[in-house]
């Protein structure tokens, strides 16, 4: 516990942590050019269509990969809230701030993208499935983040709040990824995270796990950049506060 | 698109206008911060001859 402490400190100083994201982020934004790139030329030209839902399964190369980022994103929300609370680490409830509005639209596209593919195959845009429900929880804790931590005058306790916040959603994040195994549900069950290895055909596979990591790059590079401007955002407040008490 | 054109264009449209307002978003606020950020360094800098005048 004691060496794993001191690696998480090592970062939460934030000239430290901006020399690192300086580091990270030339090569996190070519990846995600890349990966987003060929992933996009496979997905849209190169895979084939379905025997079934035709070229409507090329939202898959969206939708998955959002889903996947929309509840990643709330883990690492989740898993730095825990850090802030127990640990106290610096830069965990700025983590939190930072990448709330991304995971939010992540889930914006993964519902949205979903709906669309649900029209051709389901025949219906919606329906009060499991699945599809318990992602729509997820959006509104997002949202419900956002407008949290900034109804308060005092930052610290709208970040202390939001924390607890998002602790709690957590119980939305398993009823995500069982409920299709729990419950009758028209969502299908994990093509990609099925016993035995996935069960997708590798011409669909290929672009599928591209766009993913094309995602997962595109999260990183966007929040390193924001946890910077949040940083800079305390600096300026900081200031602010010190240049008051000097005039007084 | 086999006639599925209208759910698939769409669907990419809103990812890729998603990654925009993020990236966009993002940068925007960052450089206005940075730009409050020198004016604030640059003012502290202007009140310090002023208070070592004082004194």
């Amino acid at each position: 516990m004691t060496a794993a402490r001191f690696s998480l400190h090592r970062y939460a100083n934030p000239a430290q942590f901006e020399r690192l994201a300086s580091a990270i982020l030339p090569w996190s934004a070519g990846a995600a050019v890349l990966l987003l790139g060929t992933g996009l030329y496979f997905g849209l030209l190169d895979s084939p269509p379905d025997y079934q839902q035709g070229d409507s399964v090329r939202i898959m190369y969206v939708h998955v990969p959002a889903a996947i980022m929309s509840e990643m994103v709330y883990y690492m929300m989740a898993a730095a809230a825990v850090a802030g609370i127990i640990w106290k680490h610096a830069l965990a409830d700025v983590f939190v701030k930072a990448a709330a509005p991304l995971g939010a639209a992540f889930t914006l596209i993964c519902l949205v993208a979903g709906s669309l593919w649900g029209r051709p195959t389901w025949g219906t845009y919606w329906v009060w499935d499991a699945r599809l429900t318990s992602e729509l929880i997820l959006f509104f804790l997002y949202l419900g983040y956002i407008a949290l931590v900034d109804a308060f005058d005092d930052p610290q306790r709208g970040l202390k709040f939001g924390a607890i916040w998002v602790l709690v959603g957590t119980a939305d994040l398993p009823i995500i990824k069982f409920s299709v195994y729990w419950w009758n549900s028209l969502h299908q069950t994990s093509s990609l995270f099925a016993k035995g290895g996935p069960t997708i055909a590798t011409g669909m596979l290929i672009p599928l796990l591209l766009m993913i990591g094309g995602f997962a790059a595109f999260f990183v590079s966007v929040v390193l950049l924001r946890v910077d401007s949040e940083l800079l955002a305390r600096r300026i407040q900081a200031w602010r506060t010190a240049a008051g008490e000097g005039a007084a | 698109m086999g006639g599925h054109g209208v759910y698939v264009w769409p669907a990419y449209g809103l990812t890729a206008a998603a990654f925009a307002w993020m990236v966009l978003s993002t940068i925007r606020t960052l450089r206005a911060r940075r730009k409050l950020e020198r004016e604030l360094a640059a003012l502290g800098q202007a009140r310090r001859p002023r208070r070592e005048a004082r004194s």
